[in-house]
């Protein structure tokens, strides 16, 4: 047994017999987030991603997927605007499938 | 303590991620085992370095080999998911409230001191994302990609929620109760995160407004000054910040509810790859989990009598058996139970088998206290979520 775990089971003992040590947190907290950091590589139609995906997340949430087919990413392109909200014109979803799928996508 | 890691270790600069982060130099990179798993290991506000998934929201996952420091996970290694960006990055626990509305005799507006006036409860819990593990689909789906860090033991201190609907007392019109926390979304067209529970899992005896965790104030990540504890119930349903309750006459109609987060209502909760047109219900229990916490896959063990140990936890019905394999899951022997920190903590557990030289696939199984046992074949499901095969791991015996 652990160290760490042989405190645990004390603290457990001593909760059986005593009120928790934790009490309710009182005051401010304050963190700064830290930069994006992350960004699409150039290429035809990373103006479009640039503008309409980054107001809301970071560009890792695209580099991070698996590569996905054309149909796999203008599946998720419409859905950031009929579900997610996103605001870019009609004609921006053939731009924007097409520049994921050479970028981050597979044929 | 062995530990051979099944992610290497690599320079900064050696992944394509990381030449778009120069002011993250020197910084580690974990590969998880699947394409386009290269993580970075960066320390956010109250954080030690965590495996970054996206920096906005947050998504940080927690490196594995911290599960087998113990039965709980320290807060400052506990994951981070966030769904919505605007965060607030400034939160005051004094003049923090929790308004209780909708279909209630008395609406409130609770502050921390009056939670402190009502009875505390405490108890560990795992809080798994629904998602965990699914980096590991096959075929692969899209979402955020965890392996398995995407969750925490955790002991959690604060106030049953039965508690202050009946100060508010219930109309009998009351159908669910709704949680919203104070994020945001970026864009006003966005659905805000909400999510809901039927009354009778909201009245249940354990569901809690927890205010501590590990007898400490939540990180503001994890959602300082409180956040909802669902115990066995994937988080999804653990609202951070918590800052309305609102009881709902109707079943919830909102996006978070109605659209996402939602399994295949089949057996199994499982689908064949490409298929649509199934019925879908809203996930809710845990599946039952095992894992070995003191070396990884590929790791290199010597010869002879090893011991293995590791964690199994189910969705609040409680571990009854554990079993090891080392011939890939042919024959099994029991593992020793360790300390029982009630039906929804992590179970931890230890084997000792004999080596033989040779390469080996051990596997771990867990039955709880229900009657489920994890199987040997991956189900599968559009979103990735429910994942519970049985882990194996290759290793090497020299």
């Amino acid at each position: 047994m652990t160290r760490a775990l042989i405190g645990l089971a004390c603290v457990l003992a001593l909760a059986a017999t005593a009120a928790s040590a934790a009490t309710v947190p009182h005051g401010p907290v304050s963190i700064n987030l830290p930069a994006d950091g992350f960004a699409f590589k150039p290429g035809p139609g990373a103006n479009a991603a640039n503008s309409y995906c980054l107001s809301c997340h970071s560009a890792a949430y695209v580099t991070t997927q698996p590569k996905l087919t054309r149909a796999q990413w203008n599946a998720e392109v419409v859905k950031m605007r009929n579900v997610y909200g996103a605001t870019f014109p009609d004609d921006q979803v053939t731009v924007l499938a097409d520049y994921l799928t050479a970028q981050y996508g597979k044929p | 303590m062995q530990l051979a890691r099944r992610h290497f270790l690599a320079a900064a600069g050696s992944a394509a991620t990381l030449a778009l982060l120069p002011r993250r130099g020197g910084a580690q990179t974990i590969h998880l085992p699947f394409e386009n798993g290269e993580r970075p290991v960066v320390a956010f506000p109250q954080k030690r370095p965590l495996l970054l998934l996206t920096p906005r929201p947050p998504q940080l996952e927690t490196p594995f080999a911290v599960f087998d420091n113990g039965v709980v996970t320290a807060n400052d290694a506990f994951f981070v998911r966030w769904h919505e960006a605007q965060i607030p990055e400034k939160v005051d626990a004094t003049t923090h409230r929790i308004a209780v509305t909708g279909a209630v005799n008395r609406a409130l507006s609770l502050s921390l001191d009056d939670l402190a006036g009502m009875e505390t409860i405490e108890y560990l819990a795992v809080n798994q994302c629904s998602g965990n593990g699914r980096g590991l689909s096959s075929p692969r789906v899209a979402g955020g990609q965890w392996e398995n860090g995407a969750m925490g033991n955790a002991r959690w201190t604060g106030v049953r929620l039965r508690d202050v609907l009946d100060r508010a007392g219930l109309k009998p019109s009351a159908k669910q109760v709704q949680f919203n926390g104070l994020d945001g979304p970026v864009l006003p067209s966005t659905p805000p995160f909400r999510k809901s529970l039927d009354l009778a899992v909201a009245q249940a005896d354990d569901v809690m407004i927890a205010y501590a965790m590990n007898d400490a104030p939540l990180p503001l990540l994890n959602g300082y000054p409180v956040r909802l504890i669902v115990p066995g119930w994937y988080s999804t349903y653990w609202v951070k910040m918590l800052a309305a309750v609102t009881v709902l006459d109707h079943v919830d109609d909102n996006f978070w509810m109605k659209s996402a987060y939602r399994i295949p209502d089949t057996p199994d909760n499982s689908v064949v790859p490409g298929a649509t047109g199934f019925p879908t219900i809203p996930i809710n229990r845990m599946r039952v989990r095992s894992f070995i916490t003191n070396f990884a896959d590929s790791a290199t063990l010597q010869a002879g009598p090893q011991t293995v140990r590791g964690i199994a936890f189910d969705g609040g019905s409680g571990i009854a058996r554990v079993e090891l394999s080392s011939d890939g899951g042919t024959t099994w022997l029991d593992a020793a139970l360790e300390q029982d920190y009630g039906n929804y903590s992590f179970r931890r557990w230890n084997a000792t088998f004999d080596a033989k030289p040779g390469l080996r696939a051990l596997a771990v199984r867990a039955t709880a206290n229900d009657g489920a046992i994890q199987t040997p074949k991956a189900g599968w499901n559009p979103s990735g979520y429910l994942r519970n095969v049985i882990e194996t791991y290759a290793v090497t015996v020299q």
